[in-house]
């Protein structure tokens, strides 16, 4: 891995900086498609995670890092309360405690918008696996250095 | 507002307070802050949870309104109830305990995110009223553990852990393969609807087979006999207060799942399963305190204890009467605060006498009467001296015991009493009474906390209340006694009962 850090490719630094705006716009359509087709946070949360891998590869740690601004663990955390906190908004509406509820926002051009608990719910497991991932991997990279 | 998400309270407090904690990554003052105030919180929860309990009777929420016996019910009937408030005594207690003893470096390491995510799991073992969901839980608590268990990355701990993960993992696998073959016996996987199908199924070989892969996957987590050495190896390397917690609850995970699943689902063939409880019982308290006499190190004598102990709540389990089953409960209710205390105790004379090995303390007496004082009342109270909540609770057993006539078993537990009594009194000749040794080991400066002296104190006054308080008590485990042997009331709660 130190090789490629100071080997840095061209081809694949250039290629990552149209790649990773992509990537990571593939892994918000894939975490949002979840709500009724084959898709959601766990798979968009790691689609996103090797995105930033990406960088780290093509380019350095620091600026993979930089690209994350916070510390991976962080994410898992505010993931995590995401998650826990989608269990609340039913008791507000005297439903039973987790059980989903569903807004639906009207917009001008794009029709009505569905919104959920589940959607928080996945935005949590998003944020969490892309924390957990590149936990694992920046601790690797850290080992390295 | 429904009151029945009081029920989800102890699993999802922690759980929001160790995401918010893993947040607050770097300001150890926050997490410590969010450390006391949330298991305070659930404190407050489980009193509560408790209360409704004890007047309305067995509790059930059905998570995201899908109906049971097809999504996940939390039941929260006395047993359940009485646990989860034993958990967040004891997480309190390590909360505060942790303010003064845990290192900034385990801090950094995330310890706060983990201690909650532990206690998230412990609460959500104890409530559960699925299987599966059970499983999952306690990979929940053991994931936390494991973790807790290596922080500091000692060679000790690595090797502790070893054991540790490899036999958890065996009984977790033992525990998924119960699972997958009941419910292809049944096809159900919540608890009150499989007591109710076990009922119908024809074939008895391949409900006891289950059974006894439950037994095994249980045990194991229990720490019973035969297996039981992890334990030993592991839960005297991590740093005391992490010792405290696992000391308090996680085996007794297993002992209530034990309680679950024998008295709700596996109750067709008690002459045979409930003959091997006994003997897996009457041999996991003798080898325990056995075990403990060899040792000179405080915490594995108290680690070795442990597994003696638990002997004493299976036995209550096996003999299977209203009294034994009512002497079970009442054990575990005295055993979580004793056991976490002395860890706490132990803790505290490791800052004292700077040592946990007996050789080399000595003289605490002289120098810290409190200390030895909050010493005397758990080590009493776990040998079963009068009037202390030990001896309740073995009194009630054996008494139960004299009752199903099973001698054997009540002349072992006498046994391993003095035993325990005898074990209590080397750590208090040793490390209390005989004068300090030369020459003396160097204490990083003095050291006198209120934190600590207040969280022993309090739980040593809980150990004393439990004992005077024991009629009302009594109460309380024989209410949740008969509860564990109708289960038809669990059963109604859950299928019926429910809107």
């Amino acid at each position: 891995m130190s090789r490629q850090f100071n080997m840095r490719s061209l081809i694949l630094s250039t290629g990552t900086t149209i790649i990773l705006p992509l990537l990571l716009l593939f892994s918000l359509f894939l975490l949002l498609r979840g709500h009724n087709e084959p898709g959601g946070g766990f798979i968009g949360g790691l689609v996103a995670a090797a995105a930033i891998a990406l960088k780290l590869f093509a380019d350095d740690y620091p600026s993979a890092k930089a690209l994350l601004r916070v510390h991976p663990l962080q994410l898992v955390g505010i993931g995590l309360a995401l998650a826990a906190l989608s269990s609340l908004p039913s008791l507000l509406v005297g439903d039973n405690f987790f059980t989903a509820q569903w807004w639906t926002l009207p917009l001008p051009i794009f029709g009505d918008l569905k919104l959920s608990t589940p959607l928080i719910f996945d935005i949590g497991v998003f944020l969490g696996v892309i924390g957990t991932v590149l936990t694992v991997i920046f601790t690797l990279v850290e080992a390295e250095h | 507002m429904d009151m029945s998400v009081l029920i989800a309270l102890p699993v999802i407090i922690p759980l929001i307070i160790g995401a918010l904690s893993l947040v607050a990554l770097n300001n150890h003052g926050v997490q410590r802050i969010l450390g006391v105030l949330g298991t305070a919180a659930v404190l407050v929860a489980a009193i509560v949870l408790i209360w409704q309990t004890w007047l309305n009777g067995i509790k059930v929420l059905e998570v995201g309104s899908w109906p049971a016996p097809f999504g996940i019910v939390l039941v929260s009937d006395l047993l359940g109830a009485i646990m989860v408030l034993l958990a967040a005594i004891t997480g309190f207690a390590t909360a505060v305990y942790s303010l003064k003893t845990v290192r900034k470096r385990f801090e950094r390491f995330g310890y706060y995110p983990l201690l909650h995510l532990l206690l998230a799991g412990v609460n959500g073992a104890f409530l559960t009223g699925d299987i599966f969901n059970l499983y999952v839980w306690f990979e929940v608590l053991l994931v936390a553990s494991f973790a807790l268990l290596i922080q500091g990355g000692e060679r000790a701990q690595m090797e502790g852990a070893i054991k540790y993960v490899t036999l958890n993992l065996l009984s977790s696998a033992l525990f998924l393969t119960a699972i997958g073959l009941l419910y292809g016996l049944v096809g159900s996987l919540n608890m009150a609807d499989i007591a109710v199908r076990l009922q119908q199924v024809e074939d008895p070989k391949m409900v006891t087979l289950v059974a006894m892969l439950f037994l095994i996957a249980f045990s194991i987590k229990a720490a019973a006999f035969p297996l039981f050495f992890w334990l030993p190896a592991s839960y005297h390397t991590p740093q005391v207060a992490v010792s405290a917690v696992f000391a308090g609850l996680l085996t007794k995970v297993g002992v209530y799942a034990l309680y679950r699943v024998f008295t709700l689902m596996f109750t067709g063939e008690v002459d045979f399963t409930h003959q091997i409880l006994l003997w897996m019982a009457v041999f996991t308290m003798l080898t325990g305190v056995l075990g403990a006499a060899s040792q000179y190190e405080v915490r594995r004598i108290l680690s070795f204890h442990i597994i003696s102990q638990i002997g004493y709540m299976m036995l209550g389990l096996a003999l299977f009467t209203p009294l034994a089953l009512i002497g079970g409960v009442f054990y575990i209710m005295h055993h979580i605060i004793v056991k976490a205390n002395l860890f706490f105790v132990a803790g505290m004379m490791y800052r004292l006498g700077g040592s946990f090995e007996l050789k080399q303390l000595g003289g605490l007496y002289k120098k810290h009467p409190g200390l030895a004082l909050l010493f005397m009342i758990p080590a009493f109270s776990l040998a079963g001296v009068p009037p202390l909540s030990g001896f309740f609770a073995k009194f009630i057993l054996i008494k139960a015991g004299v009752e199903a006539q099973a001698w054997w078993a009540v002349a072992i537990a006498l046994f391993v009493g003095l035993f325990t009594l005898f074990s209590m009194i080397k750590i208090w000749n040793e490390a209390f009474w005989k004068k300090a040794p030369e020459p003396a080991i160097e204490v990083p400066a003095p050291y006198r906390n209120t934190a600590l002296y207040w969280t022993t104190g309090l739980l040593a006054a809980m150990t004393v209340a439990i004992g005077i308080f024991a009629q009302p008590i009594y109460v309380l485990a024989e209410t949740a006694a008969q509860q564990l042997l109708e289960p038809q009331r669990y059963i109604e709660a859950v299928l019926g009962g429910a809107k």
